[in-house]
C-alpha cells in the first residue's frame, strides 16, 4: 500500500519518457536540481504537482497533497496537535519542498541530532509556544542529559523529541492515548530505560499507578520532562530531597532535623539523601521484606556508607522527631530538658547581668562625682 | 572609659608610686585559657554553620571555606585539641590532689567546688543590686567565676562525649543503642548553643565587658593583677594572704607593654569574633 503510489508513478514516468520533466526544468531549474538530490529524486514533478498536465500551466498551482502517497502519516497528522498548523504542515518539519532528505541522512531536518532544532523552530520560540499555551521547552531540553548527548556528543540513541512524543501522531499530554499522558509516561520512558521501568513497576510508586492512584509519581514527576539531568550531577543531587519532600512533607521535616540534612544543606553530596536509603525506582515500604529499609535489610543499607554498621547502629532513626512523644519519648524529653536548661541558664544569667550592669553604672557615676 | 580602677592605677604611676602586681594565674593556666579561647572559637565558627545549615550565611560560609569537608576537618581538629587540653587539666588536678595532696583544690578558698559562702555571696550580691546591702567581699573565686568554670567543664564533657559518639558511631553503639545517636545530636547542638550563648554574653560581661573591667580584664592574659584590682575584686583572699605573709611571694613586676597590647589584641579579636557569631546565631535562631 505504502509503496503503491510511487510504483505507479514510476511506471507512468517510464511510459511517458523524460520529456515531461525536462519541460519543467526549462523554467524551474533550481527546483529540479535540488529535487534530484532529494529523497524524491526518482519522482517526476507531476508526481506531486498532480494538477499540471501541459504547458503553459495555470499561474496558481493547487496545493501539493503529500498524503496522496504518505497516507498513514497524513492521517496521523490530522488527528494530532499539529492538525491545524500552517498551510503545509509537512514542510514545517521536513524542510523545503524540493530538498526533503531521508531521515537517515545527517543533513535531514529530522535526522535525530537535527530534530530538536527543527522542533525548536516553533517550540524554542517563547512567543509561538505561548500562543499555543505551551512552555518553551527547547532550551531546557538542549541542556538536559538527553539533549546534550544527542546534539553535542552525537549519541543518536539519546532521546530526541520524537522518542517520547512520537512524530506524526503527537497528542496532548491530557489525552489518555498520548505517549506523554502521565499514566503512559513510564511505558514511554521504558522503551529505552527498561531497567528503571522494571524496578519502578515493582516499587510502591509503580504499584500506586497500576492501581489507579492519580497522585502516583511517574518518571517525569521526579526527573522532570525536558530538563532531565544526570543523576551523578551535584546540582541534581542537591535538588532531590526537596523533590521527594514535595509529596512526603512530614518526612522532609523530620529529615531536616538530622545530621544528614544539616550536612546536605551545606552542599555536601556524599551524605544520605532520600534515595540512598529508600532506593530510587524500586522504593518499597519498610513493611515489605524486600525494602531497603526493612528490618532485615536496614543494617546493610546503613553499611553502604557506615562501614561496620551493626544492628544497634541501625536503630538510629534518620527521621526521629523530637515533637513525637509517643514514638520517641527519650528524644522528646531530652529536647524538653535541653530547652528548659537553655532558657533557665541564659534567662537567669541575663537577668543577673542586667541588674549587675545597672548597679555598676550607678556606682561609676557616683565615683565620678567624688 | 576614662573612669574606673584603671584610672587610679595610671594616676598612681604618674605620681611616681610603684604599681604593685601580684600573680593570679600560672603560665600553664594562661596557656590553657588561650587554647580554650582558640579551640572554642574554632568549634563555634565551624559548628554554627552545621547547626544552622539552612541559614543563608551558612551555605555562603561553607562555600567560602571550601565546603563541608573543610568545616568538619577544622571542627574535629579543634575538638581534638580542646579534648587534650581538657584532659590535661583534669589529669593535672587529679595529680595535684592525689599525689601532691593539695586538698585545697578540693575544698576551701582555692577550690572551684561551691561552698556555703558562694550562696551567701550570691544573695548578698542580689541585695547589693537593689541597694539593700553592701557589696559582698569575694574570695579568690567569686560565685560567677565558679559558674563560668563549671559551665565550661560541664559543656566540654557533654558536648565532647556526644560529639565523639557521632564521630565514632560504630564504636559507641557497642555500648549505647543507635537511637541514642539521635539524642546525641540534639544534646550536642543545644548544649553548644548554650555554651556559645553563655560565653559570648555572660562570660564576656562578667569578666570583661562590665563597667568595672571594660573593655577587658587582662589578668588571664598577663597572669597578673595590680594591688588595687586585687583589693577590689578579691578582698578576702588579699587580706588572708597579707596576714599570712604569702602575699609577697606572689609579687611580680608589672606586665610589659607588649604583653598587655598582645592581650588586648587577642582578647579583643576573640570578643569581636564571639559577638559576630552571637549575632548570626540569634538571627538564625529566630528564623529557624
Amino acid at each position: 500500500m505504502k509503496w503503491g503510489a510511487p510504483i505507479l508513478v514510476a511506471l507512468g514516468l517510464s511510459m511517458m519518457g523524460q520529456a515531461a520533466a525536462t519541460d519543467c526544468l526549462s523554467c524551474h531549474q533550481d527546483n529540479g536540481t535540488s529535487a534530484k538530490a532529494s529523497v524524491h529524486g526518482s519522482l517526476s514533478c507531476t508526481s506531486c504537482h498532480t494538477t499540471i498536465h501541459e504547458y503553459p500551466h495555470p499561474q496558481t498551482a493547487t496545493k501539493v497533497n503529500c498524503g496522496s502517497c504518505h497516507e498513514g502519516n497524513s492521517h496521523d497528522i490530522s488527528g494530532s496537535v499539529h492538525a491545524s498548523v500552517g498551510v503545509q504542515p509537512c514542510l514545517n518539519c521536513h524542510g523545503a519542498a524540493h530538498s526533503i532528505l531521508p531521515a537517515s541522512d545527517p543533513k535531514s531536518t529530522i535526522y535525530p541530532s537535527n530534530l530538536p532544532a527543527t522542533c525548536g523552530n516553533c517550540h524554542g520560540n517563547a512567543q509561538i509556544a505561548r500562543q499555543a499555551g505551551l512552555k518553551e521547552v527547547y532550551s531546557p531540553y538542549i541542556d538536559s542529559i538527553h539533549g546534550a548527548a544527542l546534539t553535542k556528543d552525537g549519541l543518536l540513541v539519546a532521546a530526541s523529541c520524537s522518542s517520547c512524543h512520537g512524530s506524526h501522531k503527537i497528542l496532548s499530554k491530557t489525552n489518555k492515548a498520548s505517549r506523554t499522558y502521565y499514566a503512559n509516561v513510564p511505558a514511554t520512558c521504558g522503551t529505552c530505560h527498561a531497567g528503571p521501568l522494571r524496578d519502578y513497576t515493582a516499587g510502591i510508586h509503580g504499584q500506586m499507578l497500576e492501581s489507579g492512584v492519580d497522585s502516583a509519581p511517574v518518571c517525569s514527576s521526579c526527573h522532570t520532562a525536558h530538563q532531565i539531568s544526570s543523576v551523578e550531577k551535584t546540582s541534581w543531587k542537591m535538588k532531590t530531597t526537596a523533590t521527594c519532600g514535595g509529596c512526603h512533607k512530614d518526612e522532609l521535616t523530620t529529615y531536616h532535623d538530622t545530621f544528614h540534612a544539616q550536612v546536605s544543606a551545606l552542599g555536601y553530596v556524599e551524605v544520605a539523601r532520600c534515595w540512598d536509603c529508600h532506593g530510587s525506582h524500586a522504593i518499597l515500604p519498610a513493611s515489605d521484606p524486600n525494602s531497603k529499609i526493612s528490618a532485615s535489610n536496614r543494617v546493610a543499607t546503613c553499611a553502604k556508607c557506615h562501614t561496620g554498621a551493626s544492628a544497634s547502629f541501625a536503630t538510629y532513626d534518620p527521621h526521629a522527631d523530637s515533637h513525637d512523644q509517643k514514638r520517641y519519648p527519650a528524644l522528646h524529653y531530652s529536647a524538653i530538658f535541653m530547652n528548659l536548661l537553655l532558657a533557665g541558664v541564659l534567662g537567669f544569667f541575663a537577668l543577673h547581668t542586667i541588674l549587675w550592669f545597672l548597679r555598676s553604672r550607678f556606682d561609676r557615676k557616683g565615683e565620678s562625682h567624688d | 572609659m576614662t573612669e574606673g580602677p584603671s584610672v587610679h592605677i595610671e594616676e598612681a604611676s604618674k605620681a611616681g608610686a610603684p604599681v604593685r602586681n601580684y600573680v593570679r594565674f600560672s603560665l600553664a593556666q594562661r596557656y590553657l585559657h588561650g587554647i580554650f579561647v582558640l579551640t572554642f572559637l574554632g568549634l563555634a565558627l565551624t559548628g554554627l554553620p552545621l547547626r544552622f545549615s539552612h541559614a543563608g550565611w551558612a551555605l555562603k560560609f561553607a562555600g567560602a571555606v571550601g565546603g563541608f569537608g573543610t568545616i568538619l576537618f577544622f571542627h574535629k581538629t579543634s575538638a581534638a585539641i580542646m579534648s587534650v587540653a581538657f584532659l590535661t587539666h583534669v589529669a593535672n588536678i587529679l595529680y595535684r590532689v592525689v599525689v601532691r595532696r593539695e586538698f585545697g583544690l578540693v575544698w576551701g578558698p582555692d577550690s572551684m567546688v561551691p561552698r556555703l559562702k558562694d550562696f551567701t555571696d550570691f544573695f548578698a550580691n542580689l541585695k547589693w543590686f537593689f541597694w539593700l546591702g553592701p557589696k559582698p567581699k569575694f574570695d579568690r573565686y567569686a560565685y560567677w567565676d565558679k559558674v563560668d568554670y563549671w559551665a565550661v567543664f560541664w559543656g566540654m564533657a557533654i558536648i565532647g562525649l556526644s560529639g565523639y559518639a557521632m564521630w565514632f558511631p560504630q564504636f559507641f553503639v557497642k555500648f549505647i543503642p543507635g537511637s541514642w545517636l539521635n539524642i546525641a545530636l540534639l544534646i550536642h547542638g543545644e548544649e553548644a548553643i548554650l555554651a556559645v550563648g553563655f560565653i559570648f554574653t555572660i562570660h564576656y560581661f562578667n569578666t570583661h565587658l562590665r563597667p568595672q573591667n571594660f573593655p577587658m580584664d587582662l589578668t588571664i592574659f598577663t597572669g597578673r593583677q595590680t594591688e588595687q584590682e586585687f583589693k577590689e575584686r578579691h578582698p578576702v583572699e588579699y587580706e588572708r594572704l597579707a596576714k599570712s605573709g604569702e602575699l609577697e611571694t606572689l609579687a611580680a613586676p608589672e606586665p610589659p607593654l607588649w604583653l598587655k597590647n598582645f592581650a588586648r589584641l587577642v582578647g579583643g579579636l576573640a570578643v569581636v569574633a564571639g559577638l559576630v557569631m552571637l549575632y548570626l546565631l540569634v538571627v538564625a535562631f529566630i528564623n529557624d
